[in-house]
C-alpha cells in the first residue's frame, strides 16, 4: 500500500531532522520525506498536523508471556499493547515457560508473533538451559532460529566459571550476552537497602550487589572479549562503573528502565505491590545519576521493562508479590517526561527509544541494522505518530495488555501521563490506530 | 507521587486500625496510654469484664504462631466481652493454598467486626485493611521485622508508668533490632513522644547504619549505648540468629552485649530494664538483672493486656 503522512512534524534522533514535512511510504518502506513525498499518489493520506512524525519505538526488554504463562499475557493482547505504545521492534525475554533455550520454541514465538504483523519481535536465548546457570545453550542454532543475544534475565549465574565459559563461547561466535547485574546472595531481597527498606522492615538489597556484579562482568569482558549488554541498570554507584568500563573501552551497552528512571524507594509508601519491581527502586540520588547517564550517552537505552503480571500476584503482601510491572504502553509518555524535565529537545529525547537501542543490536537485526529506529528514504517504513501534549490516565481500561499493574497507575501516583500515541505503523502497515 | 493518607486513620484523623505507630499524631498515642489507665482497674476487679464490644466478633488470626500475644489479644478482647474466634491459620486454610485475601473475605461474610493480625511478611495487615469491609476494623499484633504496635504501646505505658515525663529519657534499646518488629515500633513511639535521646545498640549486623535515619543515634559499642541511661529495652535474640553469619555464638554475644549486673551500673541508678518476652537467659540478659529490683519485665505483661483492651476499644468506636 502507498501512504503518505502530511503535515507533521518529523523528528529523527539518529539525523538530528526535526521540521515540519511529509513523509510517503511505499510497500514496507519509507520513499520520501519532504517535498518529493507530496508527489506520490497515496491510497492512504495520513493527516499528521499536530502530531510529531517519529521512528517507532524500540524497546530492548519486554515480556511477552508466551509460552506457557498465557493467563498474564498473550501474544495478541502484549503486541496490541506494543503496538498502542508506539513501539516497532521490540526484544522479548526467555524465561517463559518452557524457558527459551530450543530453536523450536524460538521460531513458534517468531513465527507466531510474525502473523499478527503488529511488531517485530526479537528474542533473546537463555544463555544457559533451563536458565539454571550450567549448561551452556546451543547459541548458534539459537542464533539462527532469530534470537538476538543470550541473556539469564533474573537467574544470576553462581558459577563464575560458567560465566566465563559462556563469555568465552559468546565471543567465538560473536554473539551478545544480556545481564542484569545482580550478586546472586546478595540480591536475594525485596526491596532496595536503605532508609525505607530498613523503616518498613523489608529485605535490602545492597548496591554492592549491582557493583560486585559489574566489577565481576568488566574482568570477564576484559578477559574474553565478549560483548556485554548491561540490563537495567538501577544505582548510581552502577552508573559510574559503567562510565568507567565504556571510557576503557570496553564492548559493553547498557540500558535502564523507566521505573528506575522516575521512581524511588520512598514511593513505596504502605507497601503497594505495584512498586514491586526488579531491580527495586533506589534513591533519589540513584535516580538523578540515571537520568544523567542516560542524557549523556552512558546509558544507551531507556526500556519499559513490560511485565505483566497477573492481578492475583500483587494482591500479596509486598515481600511475596511478583516483582514487575507493565510498561510498553508508558514508554514514550515516560521518555518525554524524562525529556521535558531535563530540558532536552526532542531529538534527544527519543535517541534512547530508537536508534540507540538499534546500536546496541547492531548486527543481530541484519539488514534491519541500517534503518531501524531512523527516519530515512529507503529504510524500513516503522513509523509512530504521537500527540506530545495529550495528557491521559494509566487505568486497566486505557492498558491494552493483560497485565493492568503499575506504578504509574492512576490509582497509585494520582496524575497523567503526558503524550501518547495516535498512529504506528510497522513495514508500512497500519499496526495501531487511535483514530 | 502523590501524598497517599495514613490507612490507619479515618478523614477525622481518627484510629480505625493500628497497623503500626509511624505516622500516629502524638494524640492518638497519648489517648491510647490514657484510655489503658483507665482500664488497669478493671483486671483487678472481681468481675473482669466491661460491656464496650458486646456482641462484637474479635477474630485473632495468626499466621505465624504465637501463644503469649495471642492469649494477651483473647484476654483483652474477653474483657470488653467481645466473642473471641482463635484461628490457626498457619495449619489451615493456607496450608490447603487458599491465598490471604480469600481467607479474609470468608472471615468478613462471618461478620467479622475485628482481625487482630500477626503474618510473617512486613505489610500484611496492611493489605488486608486495605481489602477488608469498610466496618471491620484490623489490629496488627506483629508483621514481619515492620511493626508490633501494642507492644510499642505497652512499653511506652511502662515508660510513663516509671517516669511520668518522656521528655528528659534517655532510653537504649538493645540487640537484633534489624529483625525486630518491637524494636521499629518502639522507636517510631518513642520519637513520636518526644523522647530526646533513643540510641538502638548493637553490633553492625543487627543495628545497620539506616537506623539513624529513623532519628535514632546508633551505637555498636554496649557501654556507649546505655551510659546514663533512664530506660533499657533489650530485645529477644531469635534461636536461629545465635549462630551463623549474624553472631558466631550466643555467649560471645552475652559476652559483649547481654545485659550483666556489671554493665547495669553504667545506667542511672533509677534505671528501668524491659523486655518483650520471652527472655532468653544467658543470652541477652543475665538473670541477675531479669530478676532484680531494676526489671519491670513481668509488670510488662499486665500493662499489655490494659493497651490491647484500650486499642480495641477505640478503634471500634470510630467509624471508617
Amino acid at each position: 500500500m502507498r501512504i503518505t503522512i502530511h503535515g507533521g512534524r518529523v523528528v529523527d534522533p539518529a539525523s538530528g531532522r526535526d521540521e515540519i514535512a511529509d513523509v510517503a511510504i511505499a510497500g514496507d518502506r519509507i520513499v520520501a520525506i519532504g517535498a518529493k513525498a507530496a508527489e506520490l499518489e497515496a491510497e492512504r493520506r495520513i493527516d499528521a498536523q499536530g502530531l510529531v512524525v517519529a521512528p517507532g519505538l524500540v524497546d530492548l526488554a519486554a515480556r511477552l508471556r508466551e509460552p506457557g504463562q498465557e493467563h498474564e499475557g498473550m501474544l495478541e493482547s502484549e503486541l496490541q499493547a506494543a503496538a498502542a505504545g508506539g513501539v516497532t521492534s521490540l526484544v522479548c525475554l526467555p524465561d517463559t515457560d518452557p524457558v527459551l533455550d530450543e530453536p523450536g520454541l524460538v521460531e513458534m514465538l517468531k513465527f507466531r508473533a510474525r502473523k499478527l504483523s503488529r511488531c517485530r519481535v526479537f528474542p533473546l536465548g537463555a544463555l544457559t538451559r533451563s536458565l539454571q546457570g550450567q549448561a551452556l545453550t546451543e547459541m548458534v542454532e539459537l542464533t539462527e532460529a532469530g534470537c538476538v543475544g543470550f541473556s539469564q534475565v533474573e537467574v544470576p549465574i553462581v558459577d563464575t566459571q560458567v560465566l566465563l565459559r559462556a563469555l568465552q563461547y559468546a565471543a567465538t561466535h560473536g554473539l551478545s550476552v544480556w545481564l542484569r547485574p545482580q550478586e546472586a546472595w546478595l540480591g536475594k531481597g525485596v526491596a532496595a537497602s536503605g532508609a525505607v527498606a530498613t523503616r518498613l522492615g523489608l529485605s535490602g538489597v545492597p548496591v554492592a550487589a549491582e557493583t560486585i556484579a559489574l566489577h565481576t562482568l568488566f574482568e570477564l569482558v576484559r578477559a574474553t572479549g565478549a560483548r556485554v549488554h548491561l540490563c537495567r541498570l538501577s544505582s548510581a554507584a552502577g552508573v559510574a562503573l559503567l562510565r568507567a568500563a565504556k571510557a576503557e573501552g570496553l564492548p559493553v551497552t547498557a540500558d535502564a528502565s523507566i521505573n528506575s528512571l522516575h521512581l524511588i524507594d520512598e514511593d513505596i509508601g504502605y507497601f503497594d505491590a505495584d512498586f514491586r519491581l526488579a531491580p527495586p527502586l533506589r534513591q533519589a540520588a540513584d535516580r538523578e545519576a540515571l537520568r544523567a547517564a542516560l542524557a549523556d550517552g552512558t546509558l544507551d537505552a531507556l526500556v519499559s521493562d513490560h511485565n505483566p503480571v497477573a492481578a492475583d500476584m500483587k494482591v500479596l503482601p509486598f515481600g511475596e508479590a511478583e516483582p514487575g510491572a507493565s510498561g510498553i504502553e508508558l514508554l514514550l509518555a515516560l521518555a518525554l517526561r524524562w525529556g521535558r524535565e531535563l530540558g532536552l529537545p526532542l531529538v534527544r529525547t527519543l535517541a534512547p527509544v530508537s536508534c540507540a537501542p538499534v546500536r546496541v543490536l547492531g548486527d543481530a537485526l541484519g539488514s534491519l541494522a541500517s534503518s531501524a529506529g531512523r527516519l530515512v528514504e529507503g529504510g524500513v517504513a516503522d513509523l509512530c505518530l504521537f500527540d506530545a501534549d495529550a495528557e491521559w490516565p494509566v487505568t486497566a481500561a486505557t492498558l491494552c495488555s493483560q497485565g493492568k499493574h503499575t506504578p504509574f497507575a492512576q490509582a497509585s501516583s494520582g496524575g497523567m501521563l503526558q503524550g501518547r500515541v495516535v498512529t504506528t505503523l510497522v513495514a508500512g502497515t497500519i499496526a495501531f490506530d487511535r483514530r | 507521587m502523590a501524598a497517599r493518607r495514613n490507612p490507619q486513620l479515618n478523614v477525622h484523623g481518627e484510629l480505625i486500625h493500628l497497623l503500626s505507630v509511624e505516622g500516629l499524631p502524638r494524640e492518638v498515642l497519648v489517648q491510647i496510654l490514657d484510655t489503658a489507665g483507665t482500664f488497669l482497674s478493671v483486671s483487678e476487679r472481681e468481675v473482669k469484664k466491661v460491656p464496650l464490644l458486646r456482641g462484637k466478633s474479635v477474630f485473632n488470626l495468626f499466621f505465624e504462631n504465637s501463644t503469649r500475644t495471642r492469649t494477651t489479644f483473647e484476654i483483652a478482647a474477653k474483657r470488653l466481652s467481645a466473642d473471641v474466634f482463635n484461628l490457626d491459620i498457619a495449619r489451615s486454610s493456607t496450608a490447603k493454598g487458599e491465598s490471604l485475601l480469600d481467607t479474609i473475605a470468608n472471615l468478613s461474610a462471618m461478620h467479622a467486626d475485628m482481625f487482630v493480625v500477626r503474618h510473617g511478611e512486613s505489610g500484611a495487615p496492611h493489605l488486608i485493611a486495605q481489602h477488608c469491609a469498610p466496618h471491620v476494623h484490623v489490629v496488627n499484633a506483629g508483621d514481619g521485622r515492620h511493626a508490633h504496635p501494642t507492644q510499642g504501646l505497652l512499653d511506652m505505658y511502662t515508660i510513663r508508668h516509671y517516669k511520668r515525663d518522656f521528655t528528659r529519657l534517655s532510653v537504649a534499646v538493645v540487640g537484633d533490632i534489624v529483625h525486630s518488629r518491637v524494636a521499629r515500633s518502639d522507636l517510631h513511639a518513642l520519637s513520636i513522644l518526644g523522647v530526646p535521646d533513643i540510641r538502638a545498640v548493637g553490633p553492625k549486623t543487627l543495628v545497620p547504619g539506616d537506623f539513624a535515619a529513623m532519628g535514632v543515634r546508633v551505637c555498636h559499642d554496649m557501654a556507649e549505648g546505655i551510659r546514663d541511661a533512664d530506660v533499657i529495652i533489650m530485645l529477644r535474640l531469635q534461636n536461629e540468629r545465635m549462630s551463623g553469619a549474624m553472631l558466631p555464638s550466643a555467649s560471645e554475644f552475652f559476652k559483649t552485649y547481654g545485659l550483666t549486673p556489671g554493665k547495669l551500673a553504667l545506667a542511672r541508678p533509677d534505671v528501668i530494664v524491659m523486655h518483650p518476652g520471652p527472655i532468653n537467659r544467658g543470652v541477652e540478659i543475665d538473670s541477675a538483672v531479669a530478676d532484680g529490683p531494676q526489671s519491670v519485665i513481668l509488670p510488662q505483661v499486665g500493662f499489655g493486656i490494659a493497651v490491647r483492651m484500650a486499642v480495641m476499644s477505640i478503634i471500634a468506636g470510630n467509624p471508617a
